[in-house]
Protein backbone atom coordinates (compact mmCIF):
# COMPACT_ATOMS: atom_id res chain seq x y z
CA UNK A 1 0.00 0.00 0.00
CA UNK A 2 1.31 3.47 -0.94
CA UNK A 3 1.25 6.20 0.89
CA UNK A 4 0.33 9.56 -0.76
CA UNK A 5 0.61 13.20 0.50
CA UNK A 6 -2.36 14.68 -1.30
CA UNK A 7 -1.38 18.36 -1.17
CA UNK A 8 -4.46 19.12 0.06
CA UNK A 9 -5.36 16.77 2.50
CA UNK A 10 -2.07 15.33 3.59
CA UNK A 11 -0.92 11.76 3.92
CA UNK A 12 -3.53 9.35 3.22
CA UNK A 13 -3.96 5.61 2.26
CA UNK A 14 -3.32 4.48 -1.78
CA UNK A 15 -6.89 2.99 -1.79
CA UNK A 16 -8.64 6.57 -1.67
CA UNK A 17 -6.61 7.45 -4.47
CA UNK A 18 -7.22 6.53 -8.35
CA UNK A 19 -4.32 6.24 -11.02
CA UNK A 20 -4.69 8.13 -13.90
CA UNK A 21 -1.09 7.02 -15.69
CA UNK A 22 1.26 9.33 -17.33
CA UNK A 23 1.32 12.99 -16.69
CA UNK A 24 2.19 16.05 -19.11
CA UNK A 25 0.40 14.33 -22.20
CA UNK A 26 -1.28 17.48 -23.76
CA UNK A 27 -3.81 17.44 -25.84
CA UNK A 28 -3.41 17.57 -29.73
CA UNK A 29 -3.55 21.33 -30.78
CA UNK A 30 -5.09 20.73 -33.91
CA UNK A 31 -6.86 17.55 -33.54
CA UNK A 32 -8.51 17.62 -37.29
CA UNK A 33 -4.66 17.92 -38.53
CA UNK A 34 -3.86 14.54 -37.02
CA UNK A 35 -3.19 11.67 -39.15
CA UNK A 36 -3.90 7.97 -38.10
CA UNK A 37 -0.23 7.58 -36.71
CA UNK A 38 -0.52 10.83 -34.57
CA UNK A 39 -4.08 9.58 -33.47
CA UNK A 40 -2.55 6.05 -32.23
CA UNK A 41 0.40 7.96 -30.18
CA UNK A 42 -2.02 10.16 -28.53
CA UNK A 43 -4.42 7.56 -27.47
CA UNK A 44 -2.80 4.47 -26.72
CA UNK A 45 0.92 5.14 -27.02
CA UNK A 46 2.28 6.01 -22.98
CA UNK A 47 5.54 6.30 -21.91
CA UNK A 48 6.38 2.96 -20.03
CA UNK A 49 9.55 4.32 -17.94
CA UNK A 50 11.57 1.88 -15.48
CA UNK A 51 12.74 4.51 -13.06
CA UNK A 52 11.04 7.91 -12.00
CA UNK A 53 8.14 8.76 -13.97
CA UNK A 54 5.74 11.18 -13.81
CA UNK A 55 2.32 10.75 -13.24
CA UNK A 56 -0.96 11.59 -12.40
CA UNK A 57 -3.49 10.45 -8.90
CA UNK A 58 -6.46 12.25 -8.04
CA UNK A 59 -8.19 12.06 -4.36
CA UNK A 60 -11.14 10.50 -5.29
CA UNK A 61 -12.48 9.54 -1.84
CA UNK A 62 -11.16 12.84 -0.29
CA UNK A 63 -10.70 16.64 -1.35
CA UNK A 64 -11.34 14.84 -5.47
CA UNK A 65 -8.80 17.08 -6.91
CA UNK A 66 -6.12 16.20 -9.41
CA UNK A 67 -2.57 16.72 -8.95
CA UNK A 68 0.88 14.98 -10.45
CA UNK A 69 3.32 12.65 -8.60
CA UNK A 70 6.97 11.69 -9.63
CA UNK A 71 7.58 7.90 -8.59
CA UNK A 72 10.23 5.60 -9.14
CA UNK A 73 8.35 2.58 -10.79
CA UNK A 74 11.24 -0.03 -9.46
CA UNK A 75 10.91 0.86 -5.65
CA UNK A 76 7.77 2.44 -5.77
CA UNK A 77 9.06 5.45 -3.72
CA UNK A 78 7.23 8.87 -3.93
CA UNK A 79 9.83 11.85 -4.99
CA UNK A 80 7.89 14.92 -5.42
CA UNK A 81 3.61 15.94 -5.54
CA UNK A 82 2.85 18.63 -7.93
CA UNK A 83 0.18 20.56 -8.86
CA UNK A 84 -1.45 19.86 -12.30
CA UNK A 85 -0.45 22.57 -14.75
CA UNK A 86 3.11 23.11 -13.40
CA UNK A 87 6.43 21.64 -15.00
CA UNK A 88 7.95 18.43 -14.03
CA UNK A 89 10.38 18.98 -11.68
CA UNK A 90 14.03 19.17 -12.75
CA UNK A 91 15.37 16.91 -9.48
CA UNK A 92 14.03 14.05 -8.05
CA UNK A 93 14.27 15.35 -4.95
CA UNK A 94 12.65 13.37 -1.53
CA UNK A 95 8.98 13.67 -1.40
CA UNK A 96 7.94 17.36 0.34
CA UNK A 97 5.77 17.08 4.02
CA UNK A 98 2.77 16.45 3.80
CA UNK A 99 0.88 20.11 3.12
CA UNK A 100 4.21 21.83 1.32
CA UNK A 101 3.00 21.41 -2.21
CA UNK A 102 1.05 24.09 -3.34
CA UNK A 103 -2.11 24.20 -3.36
CA UNK A 104 -2.15 26.32 -6.64
CA UNK A 105 -5.65 25.81 -8.16
CA UNK A 106 -6.08 22.43 -9.96
CA UNK A 107 -6.23 22.12 -13.95
CA UNK A 108 -7.25 19.06 -15.46
CA UNK A 109 -7.87 21.01 -18.93
CA UNK A 110 -5.46 23.26 -19.28
CA UNK A 111 -1.69 23.71 -19.50
CA UNK A 112 0.77 21.26 -20.43
CA UNK A 113 -1.15 18.44 -18.00
CA UNK A 114 -3.80 16.88 -20.75
CA UNK A 115 -7.07 15.52 -19.22
CA UNK A 116 -7.49 11.86 -19.26
CA UNK A 117 -8.10 9.95 -22.72
CA UNK A 118 -10.89 7.91 -21.22
CA UNK A 119 -13.34 9.34 -23.72
CA UNK A 120 -11.65 6.71 -26.00
CA UNK A 121 -14.61 3.82 -25.32
CA UNK A 122 -13.54 0.82 -24.24
CA UNK A 123 -9.90 2.24 -24.06
CA UNK A 124 -8.45 3.71 -20.68
CA UNK A 125 -5.42 4.93 -20.05
CA UNK A 126 -5.03 3.26 -16.76
CA UNK A 127 -5.03 -0.55 -15.81
CA UNK A 128 -7.50 -2.31 -17.66
CA UNK A 129 -10.29 -3.39 -15.39
CA UNK A 130 -10.93 -6.75 -14.77
CA UNK A 131 -9.60 -9.69 -13.20
CA UNK A 132 -7.04 -11.68 -14.98
CA UNK A 133 -6.21 -14.77 -16.64
CA UNK B 1 -9.32 -33.95 -9.81
CA UNK B 2 -5.86 -35.51 -11.11
CA UNK B 3 -3.87 -37.11 -7.79
CA UNK B 4 -1.02 -38.18 -9.41
CA UNK B 5 2.47 -37.79 -8.06
CA UNK B 6 4.46 -35.19 -9.31
CA UNK B 7 7.52 -36.93 -11.77
CA UNK B 8 11.21 -37.01 -10.02
CA UNK B 9 13.22 -34.50 -10.71
CA UNK B 10 16.33 -35.02 -12.85
CA UNK B 11 19.47 -33.86 -12.03
CA UNK B 12 19.76 -31.31 -15.24
CA UNK B 13 17.75 -30.67 -18.15
CA UNK B 14 20.23 -28.37 -20.06
CA UNK B 15 23.33 -27.35 -20.36
CA UNK B 16 24.56 -23.91 -19.90
CA UNK B 17 27.24 -22.79 -22.68
CA UNK B 18 29.18 -19.66 -22.71
CA UNK B 19 27.55 -17.52 -25.14
CA UNK B 20 28.63 -17.54 -28.57
CA UNK B 21 29.96 -14.61 -30.82
CA UNK B 22 27.15 -15.14 -33.62
CA UNK B 23 23.79 -16.82 -34.25
CA UNK B 24 21.50 -16.97 -36.33
CA UNK B 25 18.69 -15.67 -34.35
CA UNK B 26 18.80 -14.90 -30.65
CA UNK B 27 15.53 -14.70 -29.06
CA UNK B 28 15.74 -12.50 -25.51
CA UNK B 29 13.58 -13.91 -22.49
CA UNK B 30 13.61 -17.18 -21.17
CA UNK B 31 10.22 -17.69 -19.66
CA UNK B 32 7.79 -19.89 -21.57
CA UNK B 33 7.32 -17.58 -24.81
CA UNK B 34 10.78 -17.52 -25.26
CA UNK B 35 11.04 -20.89 -25.49
CA UNK B 36 8.42 -21.52 -26.99
CA UNK B 37 9.80 -19.55 -29.77
CA UNK B 38 13.17 -20.99 -29.66
CA UNK B 39 11.69 -24.96 -29.47
CA UNK B 40 9.33 -24.09 -32.70
CA UNK B 41 12.01 -22.07 -34.47
CA UNK B 42 13.97 -25.46 -34.15
CA UNK B 43 11.76 -28.25 -34.68
CA UNK B 44 9.61 -26.21 -37.25
CA UNK B 45 12.02 -24.39 -39.14
CA UNK B 46 15.29 -26.44 -38.37
CA UNK B 47 16.87 -22.92 -36.90
CA UNK B 48 19.43 -24.62 -34.27
CA UNK B 49 21.97 -21.72 -34.24
CA UNK B 50 19.64 -19.86 -31.76
CA UNK B 51 20.19 -18.74 -28.34
CA UNK B 52 17.39 -17.55 -25.87
CA UNK B 53 19.23 -15.01 -23.83
CA UNK B 54 17.55 -14.39 -19.96
CA UNK B 55 19.13 -12.02 -17.52
CA UNK B 56 18.24 -13.79 -14.82
CA UNK B 57 17.27 -17.71 -14.39
CA UNK B 58 14.97 -19.67 -16.62
CA UNK B 59 11.52 -19.58 -16.13
CA UNK B 60 11.98 -16.44 -13.07
CA UNK B 61 10.01 -14.12 -14.65
CA UNK B 62 6.00 -14.58 -15.12
CA UNK B 63 6.45 -17.76 -16.56
CA UNK B 64 6.66 -19.51 -13.04
CA UNK B 65 4.54 -17.10 -10.94
CA UNK B 66 1.43 -17.22 -12.93
CA UNK B 67 -1.43 -19.05 -11.49
CA UNK B 68 -1.65 -21.44 -14.43
CA UNK B 69 -5.06 -21.22 -15.93
CA UNK B 70 -5.06 -22.39 -19.07
CA UNK B 71 -8.52 -21.69 -21.84
CA UNK B 72 -9.69 -20.40 -25.00
CA UNK B 73 -13.01 -19.22 -24.30
CA UNK B 74 -12.26 -15.77 -25.61
CA UNK B 75 -15.11 -13.71 -27.34
CA UNK B 76 -13.57 -12.49 -30.49
CA UNK B 77 -12.46 -15.16 -33.62
CA UNK B 78 -9.17 -13.61 -33.67
CA UNK B 79 -8.83 -14.60 -29.67
CA UNK B 80 -10.75 -18.03 -30.20
CA UNK B 81 -8.66 -18.90 -33.12
CA UNK B 82 -5.14 -18.23 -31.65
CA UNK B 83 -6.14 -19.27 -27.58
CA UNK B 84 -8.08 -22.61 -29.14
CA UNK B 85 -4.58 -23.42 -31.25
CA UNK B 86 -2.87 -23.33 -27.84
CA UNK B 87 -4.94 -25.36 -26.12
CA UNK B 88 -5.16 -27.82 -29.15
CA UNK B 89 -1.43 -27.83 -28.41
CA UNK B 90 -1.25 -28.06 -25.01
CA UNK B 91 -3.44 -31.35 -25.32
CA UNK B 92 -0.40 -33.21 -27.38
CA UNK B 93 2.45 -31.32 -26.01
CA UNK B 94 3.00 -33.05 -22.58
CA UNK B 95 3.94 -36.43 -25.26
CA UNK B 96 5.74 -34.14 -27.80
CA UNK B 97 8.61 -32.84 -25.41
CA UNK B 98 8.26 -36.42 -23.49
CA UNK B 99 7.30 -34.81 -20.28
CA UNK B 100 4.56 -34.85 -18.05
CA UNK B 101 4.10 -31.10 -16.97
CA UNK B 102 0.54 -31.88 -15.04
CA UNK B 103 -1.79 -30.55 -17.67
CA UNK B 104 -5.39 -30.97 -16.00
CA UNK B 105 -8.36 -30.86 -17.61
CA UNK B 106 -10.63 -30.01 -14.78
CA UNK B 107 -12.94 -27.21 -16.47
CA UNK B 108 -12.97 -23.74 -16.26
CA UNK B 109 -16.07 -21.84 -14.81
CA UNK B 110 -16.54 -18.25 -15.23
CA UNK B 111 -18.41 -16.63 -12.82
CA UNK B 112 -22.19 -14.29 -13.67
CA UNK B 113 -22.96 -11.93 -10.98
CA UNK B 114 -25.02 -9.62 -12.18
CA UNK B 115 -27.96 -9.42 -15.40
CA UNK B 116 -25.57 -7.64 -17.35
CA UNK B 117 -22.67 -10.95 -16.94
CA UNK B 118 -25.48 -13.00 -17.60
CA UNK B 119 -26.07 -11.61 -20.79
CA UNK B 120 -22.51 -11.13 -21.74
CA UNK B 121 -21.57 -14.93 -20.70
CA UNK B 122 -24.59 -16.54 -22.83
CA UNK B 123 -23.50 -14.26 -26.29
CA UNK B 124 -20.08 -15.51 -25.13
CA UNK B 125 -20.68 -19.01 -25.14
CA UNK B 126 -22.39 -18.69 -28.50
CA UNK B 127 -19.63 -17.11 -30.38
CA UNK B 128 -17.42 -19.67 -28.65
CA UNK B 129 -19.10 -22.45 -30.18
CA UNK B 130 -19.36 -20.85 -33.81
CA UNK B 131 -16.06 -20.95 -33.22
CA UNK B 132 -15.58 -24.69 -32.65
CA UNK B 133 -14.53 -23.65 -28.75
CA UNK B 134 -16.24 -26.11 -26.11
CA UNK B 135 -18.40 -23.96 -24.35
CA UNK B 136 -21.71 -24.04 -21.79
CA UNK B 137 -24.07 -22.01 -19.91
CA UNK B 138 -24.91 -23.42 -16.40
CA UNK B 139 -27.82 -22.66 -14.20
CA UNK B 140 -26.51 -21.99 -10.27
CA UNK B 141 -27.81 -25.73 -9.48
CA UNK B 142 -25.46 -26.97 -12.14
CA UNK B 143 -22.83 -24.97 -11.13
CA UNK B 144 -23.48 -26.51 -7.29
CA UNK B 145 -23.12 -30.00 -8.80
CA UNK B 146 -19.73 -28.94 -10.60
CA UNK B 147 -18.10 -27.35 -7.61
CA UNK B 148 -19.90 -28.04 -4.19
CA UNK B 149 -17.89 -25.34 -2.27
CA UNK B 150 -19.04 -22.83 -4.02
CA UNK B 151 -21.50 -20.58 -2.32
CA UNK B 152 -24.70 -20.07 -4.60
CA UNK B 153 -27.39 -18.40 -1.88
CA UNK B 154 -28.51 -14.96 -2.65
CA UNK B 155 -27.81 -13.87 0.90
CA UNK B 156 -24.15 -12.83 -0.14
CA UNK B 157 -23.73 -9.02 -2.06
CA UNK B 158 -23.28 -10.81 -5.50
CA UNK B 159 -25.01 -14.15 -5.98
CA UNK B 160 -24.06 -16.29 -8.24
CA UNK B 161 -26.49 -16.41 -11.15
CA UNK B 162 -24.85 -19.07 -13.36
CA UNK B 163 -21.77 -19.14 -14.81
CA UNK B 164 -19.93 -20.41 -18.57
CA UNK B 165 -17.73 -23.40 -18.40
CA UNK B 166 -15.37 -25.07 -20.71
CA UNK B 167 -14.69 -28.47 -19.72
CA UNK B 168 -11.58 -28.58 -21.65
CA UNK B 169 -9.93 -26.06 -19.81
CA UNK B 170 -7.69 -26.54 -16.63
CA UNK B 171 -4.43 -25.55 -15.39
CA UNK B 172 -0.56 -27.05 -15.61
CA UNK B 173 2.64 -26.93 -12.89
CA UNK B 174 3.95 -24.03 -15.15
CA UNK B 175 7.39 -24.63 -14.13
CA UNK B 176 7.78 -27.91 -15.35
CA UNK B 177 5.75 -26.36 -18.80
CA UNK B 178 9.01 -23.67 -19.00
CA UNK B 179 11.67 -27.43 -18.08
CA UNK B 180 10.20 -29.22 -20.84
CA UNK B 181 10.27 -26.79 -23.34
CA UNK B 182 14.44 -25.74 -22.27
CA UNK B 183 15.44 -29.83 -21.93
CA UNK B 184 14.13 -29.86 -25.90
CA UNK B 185 15.55 -26.72 -26.94
CA UNK B 186 19.14 -28.20 -25.33
CA UNK B 187 18.46 -31.94 -27.35
CA UNK B 188 17.60 -29.94 -30.34
CA UNK B 189 20.73 -27.53 -29.90
CA UNK B 190 19.76 -24.12 -29.10
CA UNK B 191 22.23 -22.31 -26.24
CA UNK B 192 19.90 -21.18 -23.41
CA UNK B 193 22.11 -18.90 -21.42
CA UNK B 194 20.92 -17.52 -17.92
CA UNK B 195 22.30 -14.56 -15.92
CA UNK B 196 22.61 -12.81 -19.70
CA UNK B 197 21.54 -9.17 -19.87
CA UNK B 198 20.39 -7.79 -22.89
CA UNK B 199 21.66 -4.05 -22.89
CA UNK B 200 21.01 -2.27 -26.43
CA UNK B 201 21.28 -3.48 -29.94
CA UNK B 202 23.87 -3.14 -32.59
CA UNK B 203 22.11 -1.46 -36.36
CA UNK B 204 22.77 -1.12 -39.49
CA UNK B 205 20.97 1.66 -39.78
CA UNK B 206 17.95 0.62 -39.74
CA UNK B 207 18.08 -3.27 -39.30
CA UNK B 208 19.21 -4.58 -36.60
CA UNK B 209 23.07 -6.93 -36.59
CA UNK B 210 23.02 -7.82 -33.12
CA UNK B 211 22.97 -7.44 -29.49
CA UNK B 212 25.10 -6.07 -26.57
CA UNK B 213 24.76 -8.20 -23.30
CA UNK B 214 26.56 -8.34 -19.83
CA UNK B 215 28.58 -11.38 -21.45
CA UNK B 216 29.51 -9.48 -24.70
CA UNK B 217 28.38 -8.57 -28.04
CA UNK B 218 26.50 -11.35 -29.49
CA UNK B 219 26.20 -11.15 -33.61
CA UNK B 220 22.63 -12.28 -34.79
CA UNK B 221 20.51 -11.79 -37.93
CA UNK B 222 17.41 -11.54 -35.97
CA UNK B 223 16.33 -11.11 -32.81
CA UNK B 224 13.00 -11.90 -31.25
CA UNK B 225 11.92 -9.56 -28.21
CA UNK B 226 9.87 -12.17 -25.67
CA UNK B 227 10.27 -9.94 -22.57
CA UNK B 228 7.10 -9.75 -21.20
CA UNK B 229 7.18 -6.95 -18.86
CA UNK B 230 10.14 -5.27 -19.65
CA UNK B 231 9.55 -5.10 -23.27
CA UNK B 232 8.83 -1.74 -23.17
CA UNK B 233 12.26 -1.08 -21.62
CA UNK B 234 13.58 -3.49 -24.73
CA UNK B 235 11.95 -1.75 -27.51
CA UNK B 236 13.08 1.62 -26.32
CA UNK B 237 17.02 0.21 -26.43
CA UNK B 238 16.08 -0.79 -30.28
CA UNK B 239 14.53 2.82 -30.65
CA UNK B 240 10.83 2.03 -31.06
CA UNK B 241 7.80 2.86 -28.93
CA UNK B 242 4.95 -0.23 -27.51
CA UNK B 243 1.85 1.21 -26.45
CA UNK B 244 2.54 -1.03 -23.36
CA UNK B 245 2.11 0.05 -19.33
CA UNK B 246 3.69 -2.74 -17.44
CA UNK B 247 1.80 -3.20 -14.17
CA UNK B 248 1.96 -5.88 -10.88
CA UNK B 249 0.07 -8.53 -10.89
CA UNK B 250 -0.32 -10.65 -7.78
CA UNK B 251 -1.01 -14.37 -6.81
CA UNK B 252 -1.29 -16.52 -3.63
CA UNK B 253 -0.82 -19.54 -2.09
CA UNK B 254 -2.91 -21.18 1.26
CA UNK B 255 -1.15 -24.50 2.53
CA UNK B 256 -2.12 -27.81 1.51
CA UNK B 257 -5.27 -28.82 1.83
CA UNK B 258 -7.35 -32.14 0.98
CA UNK B 259 -8.76 -32.17 -2.64
CA UNK B 260 -11.65 -29.42 -2.01
CA UNK B 261 -11.75 -27.66 -5.01
CA UNK B 262 -12.56 -30.25 -8.19
CA UNK B 263 -11.92 -27.03 -10.86
CA UNK B 264 -10.99 -23.48 -11.58
CA UNK B 265 -13.39 -21.20 -10.65
CA UNK B 266 -13.33 -17.42 -12.10
CA UNK B 267 -15.06 -14.58 -11.06
CA UNK B 268 -14.55 -11.27 -13.11
CA UNK B 269 -17.11 -8.96 -10.96
CA UNK B 270 -16.17 -9.79 -7.38
CA UNK B 271 -12.64 -10.61 -8.72
CA UNK B 272 -10.49 -13.47 -7.93
CA UNK B 273 -10.02 -16.73 -9.37
CA UNK B 274 -9.11 -19.57 -7.24
CA UNK B 275 -8.15 -23.39 -8.36
CA UNK B 276 -6.25 -25.89 -6.19
CA UNK B 277 -2.84 -27.37 -6.72
CA UNK B 278 -1.99 -30.70 -7.20
CA UNK B 279 -0.45 -30.84 -4.25
CA UNK B 280 -2.83 -29.08 -2.43
CA UNK B 281 -2.79 -25.44 -2.24
CA UNK B 282 -5.72 -23.11 -3.03
CA UNK B 283 -3.80 -20.84 -5.88
CA UNK B 284 -5.69 -17.37 -6.08
CA UNK B 285 -5.06 -14.61 -8.16
CA UNK B 286 -7.12 -10.97 -8.67
CA UNK B 287 -6.28 -7.80 -10.71
CA UNK B 288 -3.50 -5.79 -11.45
CA UNK B 289 -2.26 -3.11 -9.47
CA UNK B 290 -3.17 0.30 -10.94
CA UNK B 291 -0.14 2.07 -11.17
CA UNK B 292 2.60 1.21 -13.52
CA UNK B 293 5.31 -1.01 -12.01
CA UNK B 294 8.25 -2.85 -12.35
CA UNK B 295 9.11 -4.29 -8.86
CA UNK B 296 7.88 -7.36 -8.77
CA UNK B 297 5.37 -6.91 -5.82
CA UNK B 298 2.41 -4.78 -5.32
CA UNK B 299 -0.24 -3.05 -2.38
CA UNK B 300 -2.00 -5.51 0.31
CA UNK B 301 -5.06 -3.70 -0.31
CA UNK B 302 -5.66 -5.71 -3.73
CA UNK B 303 -4.71 -9.03 -1.76
CA UNK B 304 -7.11 -8.02 1.03
CA UNK B 305 -10.18 -7.56 -1.97
CA UNK B 306 -9.48 -10.80 -4.19
CA UNK B 307 -9.77 -12.42 0.25
CA UNK B 308 -12.83 -10.60 0.89
CA UNK B 309 -14.36 -12.26 -2.30
CA UNK B 310 -12.73 -15.69 -2.78
CA UNK B 311 -13.98 -16.24 1.24
CA UNK B 312 -17.24 -14.66 0.68
CA UNK B 313 -17.77 -17.43 -2.61
CA UNK B 314 -15.78 -20.81 -0.69
CA UNK B 315 -17.13 -20.07 2.74
CA UNK B 316 -14.95 -23.06 3.97
CA UNK B 317 -11.57 -21.05 2.74
CA UNK B 318 -11.81 -18.58 5.94
CA UNK B 319 -10.10 -21.35 7.69
CA UNK B 320 -7.18 -21.54 5.18
CA UNK B 321 -3.98 -19.04 5.64
CA UNK B 322 -2.17 -17.04 3.19
CA UNK B 323 1.16 -19.22 3.15
CA UNK B 324 2.79 -17.18 0.54
CA UNK B 325 2.03 -13.97 -2.18
CA UNK B 326 3.89 -12.39 -4.89
CA UNK B 327 3.97 -10.58 -7.46
CA UNK B 328 5.15 -10.41 -11.85
CA UNK B 329 5.24 -7.41 -14.08
CA UNK B 330 2.62 -7.70 -16.59
CA UNK B 331 2.80 -6.06 -20.12
CA UNK B 332 -1.15 -4.92 -20.25
CA UNK B 333 -1.81 -3.47 -23.54
CA UNK B 334 -5.51 -1.01 -24.12
CA UNK B 335 -7.41 -4.04 -25.62
CA UNK B 336 -6.37 -6.51 -23.60
CA UNK B 337 -4.78 -8.48 -26.29
CA UNK B 338 -1.11 -9.35 -27.52
CA UNK B 339 1.03 -7.88 -29.81
CA UNK B 340 2.57 -10.42 -32.24
CA UNK B 341 4.71 -9.29 -35.11
CA UNK B 342 7.22 -7.78 -36.89
CA UNK B 343 8.35 -4.18 -35.36
CA UNK B 344 10.00 -0.55 -36.89
CA UNK B 345 12.97 -2.03 -37.04
CA UNK B 346 14.12 -4.33 -39.81
CA UNK B 347 15.01 -8.04 -38.75
CA UNK B 348 13.50 -7.55 -35.13
CA UNK B 349 10.40 -8.97 -33.59
CA UNK B 350 7.90 -8.65 -30.42
CA UNK B 351 6.27 -11.03 -28.96
CA UNK B 352 4.79 -8.79 -26.12
CA UNK B 353 1.30 -7.81 -24.57
CA UNK B 354 0.15 -10.72 -23.15
CA UNK B 355 -0.38 -9.51 -20.08
CA UNK B 356 -2.44 -10.74 -17.09
CA UNK B 357 -3.32 -14.18 -19.51
CA UNK B 358 -0.48 -14.98 -21.47
CA UNK B 359 0.75 -19.07 -19.68
CA UNK B 360 -2.78 -20.27 -21.70
CA UNK B 361 -1.24 -18.85 -25.10
CA UNK B 362 2.53 -19.74 -24.27
CA UNK B 363 2.25 -23.07 -27.24
CA UNK B 364 0.86 -20.71 -30.17
CA UNK B 365 2.61 -18.01 -29.18
CA UNK B 366 5.90 -20.09 -29.67
CA UNK B 367 4.90 -21.92 -33.02
CA UNK B 368 3.58 -18.60 -34.86
CA UNK B 369 6.32 -16.36 -33.49
CA UNK B 370 9.05 -19.09 -34.57
CA UNK B 371 7.13 -18.50 -38.08
CA UNK B 372 6.81 -15.35 -38.10
CA UNK B 373 11.10 -14.93 -37.12
CA UNK B 374 12.08 -17.65 -39.66
CA UNK B 375 9.51 -16.08 -42.84
CA UNK B 376 9.86 -12.36 -41.70
CA UNK B 377 6.16 -12.57 -42.20
CA UNK B 378 2.88 -12.99 -39.73
CA UNK B 379 1.81 -16.54 -39.39
CA UNK B 380 -2.30 -16.55 -39.88
CA UNK B 381 -2.89 -16.98 -36.56
CA UNK B 382 -0.88 -14.02 -35.22
CA UNK B 383 -1.63 -11.59 -38.50
CA UNK B 384 -4.35 -9.76 -36.75
CA UNK B 385 -2.38 -8.97 -33.69
CA UNK B 386 0.19 -6.87 -35.22
CA UNK B 387 1.17 -3.74 -34.12
CA UNK B 388 -0.56 -1.76 -36.69
CA UNK B 389 -4.10 -2.14 -35.32
CA UNK B 390 -3.45 0.66 -32.84
CA UNK B 391 -3.42 2.76 -35.94
CA UNK B 392 -6.27 0.87 -37.88
CA UNK B 393 -8.18 0.83 -35.57
CA UNK B 394 -8.59 -2.79 -35.84
CA UNK B 395 -8.66 -3.28 -31.94
CA UNK B 396 -9.40 -6.56 -30.78
CA UNK B 397 -11.30 -5.70 -27.37
CA UNK B 398 -10.70 -8.52 -24.95
CA UNK B 399 -11.72 -7.15 -21.70
CA UNK B 400 -14.21 -7.85 -18.91
CA UNK B 401 -17.09 -6.71 -20.40
CA UNK B 402 -17.64 -10.60 -21.98
CA UNK B 403 -17.00 -11.89 -18.94
CA UNK B 404 -14.19 -12.89 -19.73
CA UNK B 405 -11.94 -12.49 -16.67
CA UNK B 406 -9.45 -12.17 -19.15
C1 LIG C 1 0.54 -13.39 -10.76
C2 LIG C 1 0.32 -13.77 -12.19
C3 LIG C 1 -0.70 -14.65 -12.51
C4 LIG C 1 -0.92 -15.02 -13.84
N1 LIG C 1 -1.87 -15.97 -14.09
C5 LIG C 1 -2.04 -16.42 -15.37
C6 LIG C 1 -2.96 -17.49 -15.63
O1 LIG C 1 -3.60 -18.05 -14.72
N2 LIG C 1 -3.15 -17.87 -16.92
C7 LIG C 1 -2.47 -17.28 -17.95
O2 LIG C 1 -2.70 -17.66 -19.10
N3 LIG C 1 -1.55 -16.29 -17.72
C8 LIG C 1 -1.33 -15.85 -16.46
N4 LIG C 1 -0.41 -14.85 -16.21
C9 LIG C 1 0.30 -14.23 -17.34
C10 LIG C 1 1.49 -15.04 -17.84
O3 LIG C 1 2.29 -15.44 -16.75
C11 LIG C 1 2.31 -14.20 -18.82
O4 LIG C 1 1.49 -13.64 -19.82
C12 LIG C 1 3.40 -15.03 -19.53
O5 LIG C 1 4.12 -15.79 -18.59
C13 LIG C 1 4.33 -14.10 -20.29
O6 LIG C 1 5.25 -14.80 -21.11
P1 LIG C 1 6.65 -15.37 -20.57
O7 LIG C 1 6.40 -16.63 -19.85
O8 LIG C 1 7.55 -15.47 -21.71
O9 LIG C 1 7.10 -14.20 -19.57
P2 LIG C 1 8.28 -14.16 -18.51
O10 LIG C 1 8.43 -15.46 -17.80
O11 LIG C 1 8.11 -12.94 -17.68
O12 LIG C 1 9.54 -14.03 -19.47
C14 LIG C 1 10.17 -12.81 -19.84
C15 LIG C 1 11.62 -12.95 -19.50
O13 LIG C 1 12.37 -11.90 -20.11
C16 LIG C 1 13.47 -11.66 -19.28
N5 LIG C 1 14.06 -10.38 -19.63
C17 LIG C 1 13.52 -9.14 -19.45
N6 LIG C 1 14.40 -8.18 -19.86
C18 LIG C 1 15.50 -8.84 -20.32
C19 LIG C 1 16.74 -8.39 -20.86
N7 LIG C 1 17.04 -7.09 -21.02
N8 LIG C 1 17.66 -9.34 -21.23
C20 LIG C 1 17.39 -10.66 -21.07
N9 LIG C 1 16.22 -11.12 -20.55
C21 LIG C 1 15.29 -10.22 -20.18
C22 LIG C 1 12.88 -11.69 -17.88
O14 LIG C 1 13.85 -11.88 -16.89
C23 LIG C 1 11.90 -12.86 -18.00
O15 LIG C 1 12.44 -14.07 -17.54
C24 LIG C 1 -0.14 -14.46 -14.89
C25 LIG C 1 0.87 -13.56 -14.57
C26 LIG C 1 1.13 -13.22 -13.24
C27 LIG C 1 2.24 -12.28 -12.92
ZN1 LIG D 1 -6.98 15.37 -1.07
Amino acid sequence: MLLISCPNCGSRDETEFHYGGQAHVPYPENPNDLNDREWAEYLFYRANTKGTFAERWVHSTGCRQWFNMLRDTVTYDIQAVYPMGTPRPASAAPAPESGTASLAPDSTTTGTAGPSVSATSSASTTAPKGATK
Amino acid sequence: MSTHQLPEHPDFLWHNPEPKSSYDAVIVGGGGHGLATAYFLAKNHGMTNIAVLEKGWLAGGNMARNTTIIRSNYLWDESAAIYEHALKLWEILPEELEYDFLFSQRGVMNLAHTLGDVRESIRRVGANKLNGVDAEWLEPDQVKELCPILNISDNIRYPVMGATYQPRAGIAKHDHVAWAFARKCDELGVDIIQNCEVTGFLKDGNRVVGVKTNRGTINTEKVGLCAAGHSSVLAEMAGFRLPIQSHPLQALVSELHEPVHPTVVMSNHVHVYVSQAHKGELVMGAGVDSYNGYGQRGSFHVIEHQMAAAVELFPIFARAHVLRTWGGIVDTTLDASPIVGLSPVENMFVNCGWGTGGFKGTPAAGLTFAHTIATGTPHKLNKPFALERFETGALIDEHGAAAVAH
